[in-house]
């Protein structure tokens, strides 16, 4: 036990990884890696929060598992286009599954979420011990990933330029097209978040904006998942609004505020993984929940310190 | 009945542990017979540890889904991973009992937390989970990958508790198992009352005096306890759907708590039965998901042929149903163009049929086919056996008093609602078309003696009168 907690040494967390040019490079990637996955996360989950869909990105994760798995058996590779197309039908049938339980069926929709993606999980599960033994996909390096093997990874040029890894080159395309389809339809997403009923007598084809972030949704887990894991998809979907509700309200200032929390995340998580020597992707996460319990500390909206003599709600009052 | 549902469940089963079996050239009858013939050592452990983890997930199952907490429990089976991870450390790897404690420290935090955060901050309760869910399982994950690179990280009986491996469990696991199970059986028939209050009616629990706080902690606490007792046989992932499935399969059954707490506890008994034995016949299948498919196939299986509630049944019924109310429209189009023509003939042209109707006239000819078929219409001066827009219908006597009943009713029904409930007199037709289908003859009499037997509606058409159905032909003007 006395080992468990290594010794804090200043100079070997927070100069040696960037003493050197190859170090420099290399770790630079991971945090880049990070802070892409997180932005475009936190991008989408900030609609996601409003939507009361927080859940449905847990569900979505792990119902893809099993259009992974069967995409990696059918094509006998790990090549990006038929791994999304199985993910994405995947999560689709997932998402279309939920909904038909929750509708047509007395089931609620807790239970329906539940149900649908445990099973999906299950499935895929042993998709993976029957048929893919051997192979480089495991549940463990779905569950929590690799994003320290991020630099390993092929990497692309374009000509003579020299990119970088495939899967950062990607993630980093995916907050981009994020980044563009949020400022194209920030009004439309806006009014069916926020008043369906106005969105419904307005003409907008609310299906499919809600399809539509899902199918963002499960892009961006499908992109990541390979190297950060799920879980940190989870969390990345939900903590950089929340910390952000914390000190301004409105959207835009949110959406503004998840690009500098996702910087400090990766590069906080880097670091506490380099003190903890555990997993890249869980420590950011950690941070990440550090982060969120400052944020409560210190908030000016509803934070403790600063209402702390303020009546809790105003149901209480009356 | 049980067990002939246990027998028939088996024989669903059957074919696809063959064909497992099959592939990885085991032999199949052998192990199936070292199965049930109960004898090993291991297999007794195993079906024993199933059968109490059944119970136990069964009835807090019922509760969880009944109180709408199923994400509930999903969030608390990750949320128990880190004080797994620590009390593994702080049990030297060795006790069991060091790592249940620790993780029911780590289920009491992290339901503590998302309370407080749904109690003293506007962050809604899905998106609380999410964060105590992912935070705390990723804590775990950070905790589990440390120990992984430290010296003495023998983490093999830790790997087992994310996706749970049956063959691994000793039997002072099983001790805790069927313990855990016998203490929620106990706990539940003493405070069935108390529990069932609580989760239905938290209010009235309160005005009654109950400490509605402390027995939603103690729920939480036996919920927790539940979790992890079954986490080495199902694992961290996928224990939630042990107690998600069973129960909302019980719920398509029956509403009665009682009934639905047994045959909870039953579906996940038996799956779980079912799973450790597909696991016992192909070795690579991991426990945890089997059981889990297990209990998704008899859920999709109730959810579809229940013989009260499944979908089937019902939308057989619907059809039928549906199948009707198109024949009364289509006898009512009848009806409304023999009136345009005020009665003074008794045929009609499917194409003023088609207009009527305001539907193509192929379509309205596939209408016209059930009423032929049901002897309530028939085609005049046709030797094409096809129908056209030009072939004229007329109803039998049969379909004539059935037009009239239709008619009456929407009339009627119109008129009560003008007359006696004071709607205006054009908001009445959308009601009046969805009822005249339902209204029995009790309720007509009813309406006849409200309206002292009218003769007209609202909108001044006339309605057929009681003769007029019992003649049961046209009188021609």
């Amino acid at each position: 036990m006395s080992d468990f907690f290594p010794i804090f040494d200043f100079i070997d967390i927070f100069w040696t990884p960037w003493s050197t040019p190859q170090d420099y490079i290399w770790n630079g990637k991971i945090v880049l890696m990070g802070f892409f996955v997180s932005a475009s996360c936190g991008m989408i989950g900030s609609f996601i929060v409003v939507r009361r869909l927080a859940l449905m990105g847990d569900a979505i994760s792990h119902g893809i598992l099993p259009g992974l798995v069967l995409a990696f058996i059918v094509s006998q590779s790990k090549a990006l286009l038929p791994m999304f197309i199985g993910a994405c039908a995947a999560g689709m049938l997932c998402n279309f599954c939920i909904e038909w339980l929750n509708k047509k069926t007395p089931i609620k929709l807790d239970s329906a979420m539940g149900l649908t993606f445990t099973s999906f999980f299950a499935l895929g599960i042993i998709l993976i011990a029957q048929f893919a033994n051997n192979a480089h996909i495991d549940a463990e390096c779905l569950l929590y990933g690799e994003i320290g093997y991020i630099p390993l990874e092929k990497h692309i040029f374009i000509g003579d330029f020299h990119l970088g890894p495939r899967p950062l080159v990607f993630m980093g395309v995916v907050l981009i097209s994020i980044t563009v389809l949020i400022i194209l339809f920030y009004k439309q997403l806006m009014v069916t978040s926020f008043d369906l009923t106005l969105s419904v007598t307005l003409g907008l084809p609310v299906k499919i904006f809600h399809y539509g972030l899902m199918l963002c949704l499960a892009f961006t887990i499908v992109s990541s998942f390979e190297s950060v894991g799920v879980i940190l998809v989870i969390a990345m979907i939900i903590f950089p609004s929340i910390t952000a509700s914390f000190f301004v309200t409105r959207m835009p200032n949110i959406l503004f505020s998840t690009i500098p929390l996702s910087a400090f995340y990766s590069i906080g998580g880097f670091c506490f993984a380099r003190w903890f020597d555990c997993s890249i992707a869980s420590a950011m996460v950690v941070v990440a929940m550090l982060c969120f319990f400052v944020a409560w500390l210190v908030g000016k909206e509803n934070g403790i310190l600063l209402n702390f003599t303020k009546p809790k709600t105003f149901s209480k009052i009356k | 009945m049980n067990a002939t549902k246990t027998f028939s469940l088996t024989l669903i089963f059957l074919p696809i542990s063959q064909l497992l079996a099959s592939t990885k050239d085991l032999d199949f009858f052998d192990r199936t017979l070292r199965f049930f013939s109960f004898n090993d050592y291991s297999v007794q452990v195993v079906v024993l540890g199933v059968i109490f983890m059944g119970i136990g997930c069964g009835l807090m199952g019922g509760l969880v889904v009944t109180r709408r907490l199923s994400l509930f429990s999903d969030t608390l089976s990750h949320a128990v991973l880190p004080g797994i991870v620590i009390g593994f450390i702080l049990g030297g790897f060795k006790s069991s009992f060091v790592v249940i404690i620790g993780a029911m420290v780590a289920g009491f935090l992290g339901v503590t937390l998302i309370s407080s955060i749904t109690k003293y901050t506007k962050i809604r309760l899905d998106s609380a989970l999410g964060l105590v869910l992912s935070g705390f399982y990723a804590m775990g994950v950070c905790f589990l990958t440390r120990i992984q690179k430290l010296e003495f990280g023998n983490q093999s009986g830790i790997d087992r508790y994310i996706f749970g491996q049956i063959a691994g469990i000793s039997s002072t696991d099983l001790y805790t198992i069927v313990i855990s199970g016998v203490l929620i059986l106990a706990i539940i028939i003493l405070f069935y009352k108390e529990l069932l209050v609580t989760g239905f009616d938290s209010n009235f629990a309160h005005s009654i005096g109950l400490p509605v706080e402390f027995i939603q902690y103690i729920f939480w606490m036996l919920l927790a306890f539940t979790v992890i007792t079954s986490l080495q046989i199902v694992g961290v992932i996928l224990v939630s759907a042990l107690l998600i499935i069973p129960a909302a399969t019980a719920s398509i059954i029956t509403q009665n708590m009682k009934t639905l707490l047994l045959w909870s506890s039953l579906f996940a008994v038996v799956s779980g039965i079912i799973g450790a034995y597909l696991s016992f016949l192909g070795n690579s299948l991991p426990t945890g998901p089997i059981i889990v498919l297990c209990s998704c196939c008899i859920f999709i299986i109730i959810l579809f042929l229940h013989w009260k509630n499944g979908l089937l049944l019902k939308w057989y019924r619907l059809r039928g149903k549906e199948k009707k109310i198109a024949v009364e429209n289509t006898l009512k189009a009848v009806y409304q163009e023999l009136e345009v023509q005020r009665f003074s003939k008794d045929l009609i042209l499917i194409s003023d049929l088609a207009k009527r109707r305001r539907v193509s006239v192929p379509e309205v000819c596939q209408e016209i086919i059930p009423l032929i078929e049901q002897e309530l219409a028939f085609v005049k001066e046709s030797s094409n056996p096809k129908l056209r827009g030009e072939n004229k219908i007329a109803l039998s006597p049969k379909g004539w008093s059935e037009a009239c009943r239709i008619i009456r009713n929407h009339r009627l029904w119109e008129l009560y609602l003008t007359n006696e409930v004071q709607y205006q007199a054009d908001h009445v037709h959308d009601d009046a078309e969805k009822i005249e289908h339902i209204l029995g003859d009790e309720l007509v009499r009813k309406l006849e003696k409200i309206l002292s037997n009218p003769t007209k509606d609202p909108h001044g058409k006339l309605i057929p009168s009681q003769q007029d159905i019992k003649r049961g032909y046209m009188h021609i003007q």
